[in-house]
């Protein structure tokens, strides 16, 4: 596949390549023809050639689906009667982290490499196991257990083994993820009544709330930078809230009252949710601005639980 | 209400010591939970009920199996509390794992569809430690229960309106 990029109006050329590709990889070689347009355009990468993962739900099974960031060529990794939430992608874009509920009935967290197939529990302790995560490392990820009663959030090997507890408190813990520095972990908790975002040293010390504006703020997710929180807050409807967290300025950026699962594009560009549209679950993208959005796939089936693959397809 | 026969169906001995109270405390939580008045809404699996249609799935091994014991607990709104209309179902499922030590149940929490799939699973996982604690206080062993939750993946009513909550909001007790 080859390209050159023409500026019209200097009547320059801005250069161009070729690449080799298989047919199968047709729309892949297009997306990072797009990718590289986009840089010499914006400076920034593009996100184009990147993946999403998202369950479908329709006639009574449920699939974890891989497609390409518009939605096209849907491919299922994992089919199951039960219910299957939250997927989390690798670092390097190889393995799937998710809670399955079909084998074991009950929450048990499954890792699985996307090209082979190939998979294999992560954690199976006593009670549920939920809310995978992994490190901006990838050598591990937190995850909600409930083996010593209540749901606390732990750190477990991405090999699997023994977790290490991280939240100490006797309230729900759980939803945790990793800011990009890799040291700090966002997450959910009811410690002060309500759901509400804290961070805290991964390490341990003291945890700070992050939300403070209404009753039930849940599903942190942090910007590739670091400076920008997405969540849900529980108004009237469920709304995807953006915070800058340096200044605290919280906005909404939707007008959809069922926002679920938000996750940002690698470039910090965009952002990920499942919504209520006409009735149906259905994904969204949107500008982290909240000016531009657009509805993914469009089959008749339920779509949740969506989360933005990193780059490096 | 719940229904009447509901009752009927537990051992009468049990039963009045039930109602006799005594061992009626409330598990304790980390808050109190609040207070709303509703009328309970009546479970899908009523046992006696020859006429009704009741959807269960054999192929997902959730069978109610020992077919003369209620196993659903229904659960206010954002509430762990089992109310004392539930307590004979959680007493009577404890007497028959104290009377046959062999025996092991799961709780499975479940709640209504309203807000994220990983915090509700939480809150059903709330629910179900709920019946657990209550149970092990009744004369089960902690080794005969495993507390787990679906959150709110499996609901049994699909409607989006209080009456379906309602019937979701609940823990079922399964054999294992």
């Amino acid at each position: 596949m080859r390209y050159r990029l023409w500026d019209v109006v200097k009547g320059a050329d801005q250069g161009g390549q070729s690449e080799p590709t298989l047919v199968p990889d047709l729309r892949l070689s297009a997306h990072h023809v797009s990718d590289q347009i986009y840089q010499k355009l914006t400076g920034e990468k593009g996100v184009f050639s990147t993946r999403l993962a998202f369950v479908t739900h329709g006639g009574g099974s449920y699939s974890l689906v891989v497609t390409d960031s518009d939605g096209y060529n849907p491919v299922p990794v994992r089919k199951a009667r039960e219910s299957v939430i939250s997927p989390s992608w690798s670092p390097d874009g190889r393995e799937l982290a998710y809670v399955s509920f079909e084998e074991n009935h009950k929450a048990v967290v499954y890792v699985q490499n996307v090209q082979s197939g190939e998979r294999r529990v992560l954690a199976n302790f006593r009670g549920s196991n939920s809310a995978p995560s992994f490190s901006p490392d990838g050598s591990q990820l937190t995850v909600t257990l409930s083996k010593d009663g209540g749901s606390h959030v732990f750190v477990i090997p991405r090999a699997g083994g023994n977790p290490t507890r991280v939240t100490q408190s006797t309230a729900i813990d759980t939803e945790a993820r990793f800011a990009p520095d890799g040291r700090t972990i966002y997450f959910v908790s009811d410690r002060g009544g309500g759901p509400q975002i804290y961070r805290q040293p991964l390490g341990g010390g003291n945890a700070e709330r992050v939300t403070f504006n209404g009753a039930y703020n849940i599903s942190p997710a942090l910007s590739p930078d670091g400076k920008l929180l997405a969540y849900i807050t529980r108004q009237g409807g469920f709304k995807l809230m953006v915070m800058d967290l340096a200044s605290g300025d919280t906005h909404g950026i939707t007008d959809t009252d069922d926002d679920e699962s938000p996750s940002f594009a690698p470039n910090g560009r965009f952002i990920l949710y499942s919504t209520r549209v006409n009735g149906r679950e259905s994904l969204m993208t949107t500008t982290a601005d909240g000016r531009f959005k657009s509805v993914l796939g469009d089959s008749g089936n339920d779509y949740r639980e969506p989360v933005w693959g990193p780059f490096g397809r | 209400m719940r229904p009447k026969n509901s009752l009927t169906l537990l051992p009468a001995a049990l039963a009045v010591a039930a109602f006799l109270g005594g061992c009626s405390s409330p598990v304790k939580l980390d808050k109190p939970a609040p207070v709303e008045t509703r009328q309970p809404v009546q479970g899908p699996t009523d046992q006696s009920s020859q006429s009704g249609v009741t959807t269960v799935d054999t192929t997902k091994g959730n069978q109610i199996s020992a077919a003369n014991l209620d196993r659903v607990i229904y659960f206010d709104f954002d509430s762990y509390v089992v109310k004392d209309e539930f307590r004979p179902i959680v007493e009577a499922n404890a007497q028959m794992l104290k009377t046959d030590r062999s025996k092991k149940e799961v709780a499975e929490g479940h709640t209504d569809e309203r807000g994220g799939s990983e915090y509700n699973l939480a809150l059903g996982q709330k629910r179900a430690e709920a019946v657990v604690k209550q149970m092990v206080l009744l004369g089960a062993s902690d080794g005969q229960l495993e507390a787990v939750s679906y959150g709110k993946e499996r609901p049994v009513a699909t409607g989006h309106d209080e009456d379906s909550w309602a019937k979701n909001r609940r823990v079922e007790l399964r054999s294992k």
